[in-house]
């Protein structure tokens, strides 16, 4: 194809994304659309599959029996969401092998969120509450994003996330209401995981070189500043509501935006924490990787069995 | 019409519960996505259905305690789960064959309770029955894969059939509640179960050409409380939140 009728066709298809419709697997796309959405339909697999592993050091110390059947599921939940966004990423031409070698040797990103320890049953309630609320603004979005499979994968997550949400801010209700040692136990959870969840916006609006160009394919709809102001309006008042407060002392309503007043993020934070310098970093790419080497021999197994199994079939028709 | 005892509630409770507990710990870890989340459904399962049985045996104890309380309250010798369950998860393999021997059992167990003379627990075993089911014969399946698989995969698991062999028997010893359960029609005769169980785990171990250990010394004491060293373990994390912040609503 020529330069110049590549250029057409990409005309073609700014118009037609502009247009509100959705992009298929089969249709032409610019090649850094595609690129684009692989890169961040598999960070968003990888974030859902390392996202699993914070709750999933608190299920075996669930404090009662419903509450570990919860925890259990929301988990579940999660590895599911991986699953459908490999599957998205696939329809775009990539190797869910290739993306997950990636993530194991540290070239994929995830979301930095899960680089945060969680040492409190608390912290349970805290990442529903607020990750999942903060994942949830971002996925809304996201359900109308112009590439057709992405945005079903979504609508998808998104029911599922909202309940997740629900639970989390459950979890908080409880301890809030509870003993002090309990209300004090939400109030330290809120207080580490209040900031870092502002971070998982991303880089304010003219730090984010890349969103203008997604924000045209209509990838993304949201601006990252939109986004999160968004969630801190809605977020403040079930703070409130539940006797927390927001560890932000420059936090208030501000009458005549319509919108709260927040202090500043610690960008310096968010990117040591990218750089690979959060308390976690390690522990989450080793906890991937031990399970990827110990589950070779599984892996091996089951497809020996298979060909073996698709051998003696071919051997019994062939004979009948 | 009969009414269970409420200990023998608690056995069946807790081998749901410490199984299900075990199993929880590979959420998150496990070999591919997709069986991650088919080992954590059967742990839901059980989860769910030992606290059917702790509500009914929490009744049956009439002391205003609760699930939870009975779950989380109760130390090592008050346990009555087989010392099949209690045994660590080591790698999948062994997590699939520890699997593989109670779920054959439970399926037998539960497809005679879906009648027993004690309505509760016949009611419980009805909702648990299909899950079971599916249980054994995931275990199962991946017992033939693992064993028909490779070099390595065969070996493994069938040092895993090994270890795990000598607690097997306990499943099938009755004891005097046993006994006096089976009299009343709500529990089987284990002697019968453990037939079906033999037929079944030497057709599964043939198909996967998989060796059944020729030792016939059974561990047994599980039941009646005796645990050896990992209970304690498996407790202190399950139990961990009450025991710390005790009387607290979660």
């Amino acid at each position: 194809m020529s330069k110049e009728e590549i250029m057409n066709l990409e005309e073609r298809f700014n118009r037609y994304v502009a247009e509100e419709n959705k992009v298929e697997p089969k249709d032409w796309m610019p090649e850094k659309y595609r690129k684009t959405l692989i890169r961040q339909i598999s960070q968003h697999a990888h974030s859902e599959v390392v996202g699993m592993l914070p709750e999933a050091n608190w299920i075996t110390r669930a404090p009662s029996l419903r509450r570990k059947v919860a925890l259990l599921a929301k988990v579940q939940d999660e590895a599911g969401h991986g699953l459908y966004l490999y599957s998205a990423a696939e329809t775009l031409g990539a190797d869910r092998q290739q993306l997950i070698e990636d993530l194991l040797s540290g070239k994929a990103k995830y979301s930095s969120i899960f680089n945060y320890p969680t040492p409190t049953w608390a912290d349970m309630g805290a990442i529903g509450w607020l990750v999942d609320g903060a994942a949830i603004a971002n996925q809304v979005m996201l359900c109308r994003t112009s590439y057709g499979p992405y945005a079903r994968a979504m609508v998808r997550i998104c029911k599922e996330e909202s309940f997740h949400q629900r639970q989390g801010y459950e979890i908080m209700m409880a301890l809030a209401a509870g003993t002090p040692t309990q209300k004090k136990m939400a109030q330290d959870a809120l207080n580490r995981w209040w900031w870092p969840s502002l971070m998982m916006f991303g880089p304010t609006d003219d730090n984010s070189p890349n969103s203008a160009q997604s924000m045209k394919w209509r990838i993304k709809r949201k601006s990252n500043d939109e986004l999160r102001q968004e969630f801190i309006d809605k977020t403040v008042p079930q703070a409130e509501f539940i006797g927390l407060t927001i560890p932000d002392p420059d936090l208030k309503w501000n009458d005549e935006s319509g919108h709260y007043d927040f202090g500043e993020i610690n960008w310096d934070e968010f990117y040591n924490v990218i750089k690979g310098n959060g308390k976690c970093n390690k522990q989450r790419l080793d906890a991937r990787n031990k399970a990827h080497d110990e589950g070779k021999w599984i892996r091996e197994a089951a497809n020996a069995y298979a060909e073996k199994q698709a051998k003696r079939r071919e051997q019994s028709s062939s004979v009948a | 019409m009969a009414e269970a005892n409420e200990k023998y509630v608690l056995r069946l409770a807790d081998n749901a519960l410490i199984l299900g507990q075990q199993l929880g710990e590979w959420c998150g870890h496990g070999p591919v996505l997709e069986q991650d989340i088919a080992l954590t459904n059967v742990a839901l399962d059980l989860i769910g259905q030992s606290r059917m049985l702790y509500q009914y045996a929490a009744e049956l104890c009439g002391d205003g305690s609760t699930e939870d309380d009975l779950a989380m309250k109760r130390d090592v010798f008050d346990f009555y789960n087989v010392l099949l369950v209690e045994q660590p998860n080591g790698d999948w393999g062994n997590t699939i064959v520890r699997q593989f021997f109670y779920d054959t059992y439970n399926y037998f167990l539960y497809d005679f309770l879906c009648n027993s003379t004690d309505n509760r627990i016949a009611e419980i075993a009805r909702k648990s029955i299909k899950e079971i089911a599916y249980h054994a014969q995931f275990s199962a399946e991946w017992v033939i894969r693992l064993g028909d698989g490779t070099e390595e995969s065969h070996q493994r698991v069938q040092a895993s059939v090994n270890d795990l062999w000598n607690y097997t028997g306990e499943m099938f010893t009755p004891d005097q509640l046993d006994k006096d359960m089976y009299e009343l029609g709500i529990a089987p005769d284990l002697q019968e179960i453990g037939k079906a169980w033999r037929k079944k785990i030497d057709e599964i171990l043939d198909i996967a050409s998989l060796k059944k250990p020729d030792n016939e010394f059974f561990h047994t004491g599980g039941k009646v409380g005796e645990h050896g060293e990992t209970l304690g373990f498996i407790l202190a994390e399950l139990q961990f939140m009450q025991r710390a912040y005790p009387e607290m609503k979660w």
